[in-house]
């Protein structure tokens, strides 16, 4: 495994893992890891370093929607000119073009169900190239990004043990 | 009630007297474990579930499940290189430690002598005597990073023993052995006609090189029983599944005294192992990778620390010398002011002493604290 993918593998397990940790589990030296998550993070191999939150422990109304969109293109729009407008809203989280039955799958999140329904019907639905939404609304989450959200049954082996 | 004398023989383990201090704490971080951290994968439990809403809950053959064997014997054929008949030369046991039972009394008369290298794991030499046999300390030292040698042998008067252990990779030190390493203990096993048992339970974790069996090497696959299983590389302790690789008469032989004593293997688990092997190599390798990962990181750890500890390669164990040489006491005093579980190596018998057995089978951040407070400790 190259450097650069043995880090990218440590930091999706755990991108709080510190320089001398990371220098620790692998061959490289503290200055070698802080070089190669550089490099990783200019070349724009990692965007971005984000909390996984369980919003049902915040004590605070917040809302997620997964939206199904179909489109109609034409000789001036193409999926890119689409997507690029729908990305700029900090309400779409997640924008992917899709295999199946529609075109793009959205995540849009929002702090109460009356935004992010005005959001789409307003702002999403109301686009000319846009012909349906189906959306949505996340009831429970139970794994997020590789984290499952239930309560840690914690370290049931016995302390000691040959 | 009267006792047997063999069970007199037999003192109560080591281990006992930490597990009953550690437990009596709160926010103990124990690396005294010597099972995976891991579950076993999803695939291989959803398999025993399946079998369970089948009904498939009877004896197997004695032997155990001719799938099961069929898959074990592909298994050890890709990836060790042993060639083993299905039909008459692997029996699958209640985990190693009844097949380590099982061929020690397929193997020892009253009077018996079997090498017994250490430090080890803590039941060889109970079974020895469970089989009416004289277990023979062979010590490994530090300075041969734990590994058997023809010279240790020799000194130690295994010559003369009728049978020899070898574990590699070893239980508690990590040791691993090379393929020309274990040439002079094949070389001293074939001059005075001894018979191996090689218990290879953690050779799925070895860490920068493969592992070889020493039954492939010349004149040894006639006088060798290989012991692997399912508990350590598939995460399945409690599943209780190993198996043995033997020639046919040795087999029958074992199978003797485990049609009687067993039956067979638990059914659930085998179905289970079935599928481990099957559909399970990308789990195997990845909790191989995380283990790795945290093998590094406790040996950069103790070397930041100053506390000498040689590089193991193997199993989920590193063996560091203990400051001042007292392994007890510095465990005992760790779990009371830190809240850190270790084994001291004492438990594993001679040549463990002073050395501490730290198992990383544990989360990285619960290992990472751990480290933290040894190092307060110190």
């Amino acid at each position: 495994m190259t450097d650069k993918r043995e880090l990218l593998d440590l930091l999706l397990e755990n991108a709080r893992y510190s320089t001398e940790d990371l220098a620790r589990m692998t061959d490289l030296s503290e200055a070698e890891v802080v070089s190669t998550v550089e490099t990783l993070e200019d070349e724009g191999i990692i965007r971005g370093y984000q909390a996984v939150v369980d919003w049902h422990r915040v004590k605070e109304e917040h809302i997620r929607a997964e939206v199904e969109l179909n489109v109609t293109l034409d000789r001036e729009t193409s999926y890119e000119d689409i997507a690029e407008r729908l990305a700029k809203f900090p309400e779409v989280k997640t924008l992917q073009l899709v295999s199946g039955d529609y075109d793009f799958h959205l995540e849009v999140e929002g702090d109460s169900l009356q935004e992010v329904s005005n959001f789409i019907s307003e702002k999403v639905a109301r686009a000319p190239e846009i012909t349906q939404t189906v959306t949505h609304y996340v009831m429970e989450t139970y794994k997020d990004r590789g984290i499952e959200f239930e309560d840690d049954h914690g370290d049931d082996r016995l302390s000691i043990s040959p | 009630m009267n006792l047997s004398d063999r069970v007199e023989r037999v003192p109560p383990s080591g281990i006992r007297k930490f597990f009953e201090l550690a437990e009596e704490m709160d926010d103990v971080i124990s690396l005294g474990v010597g099972e995976p951290d891991f579950s076993a994968p999803w695939a291989a439990r959803d398999a025993a579930i399946q079998s369970l809403e089948r009904g498939q809950t009877s004896y197997t053959a004695n032997r155990g499940m001719r799938e099961l064997r069929e898959a074990i014997s592909d298994h050890v054929a890709e990836r060790y290189a042993l060639e083993y008949d299905a039909d008459d030369e692997i029996l699958v046991t209640t985990g190693v430690s009844e097949g380590v039972d099982v061929a020690m009394r397929a193997l020892v008369d009253p009077g018996d002598t079997v090498a017994v290298p250490q430090p080890s794991y803590i039941s060889y030499a109970p079974g020895v005597i469970f089989a009416d046999g004289d277990p023979l300390p062979v010590p490994t030292r530090e300075a041969d990073e734990f590994k058997l040698t023809y010279e240790r042998l020799e000194a130690s008067g295994a010559a003369d023993a009728d049978v020899l252990i070898a574990c590699y990779p070893n239980n508690p030190t990590g040791a691993v052995m090379t393929e020309s390493e274990l040439e002079p203990v094949a070389e001293f096993a074939r001059e005075h006609d001894l018979t191996v048992i090689s218990d290879e339970i953690y050779a799925d974790l070895t860490y920068g090189h493969d592992h070889t069996s020493i039954a492939t090497l010349p004149g040894m696959r006639e006088r060798t029983i290989v012991f692997n299983g399912f508990s350590k590389a598939y995460a399945m302790t409690g599943l209780r599944l190993g198996y043995a690789l033997a020639p046919p008469e040795a087999i029958a032989a074992m199978n003797r005294i485990h049609q009687y004593s067993m039956l067979s293997a638990p059914t659930t688990a085998q179905h289970a192992a079935i599928e481990a092997l099957e559909s399970c190599d990308d789990e195997v390798e990845e909790m191989v990778q995380t283990y790795d990962r945290r093998r590094n990181l406790v040996l950069s750890r103790f070397e930041e620390m100053g506390m000498d500890c040689f590089e193991a390669k193997g199993a989920f164990y590193v063996f560091p010398e203990v400051p001042g040489g007292d392994a007890e006491t510095f465990a005992e005093e760790l779990l009371q002011e830190q809240g850190v579980a270790v084994v001291p190596g004492d438990v594993f018998g001679s040549g463990g002493e002073g050395h501490l057995r730290v198992s990383y089978a544990t989360g990285t951040e619960d290992l990472k604290e751990a480290m933290d407070r040894i190092e307060a400790f110190l």
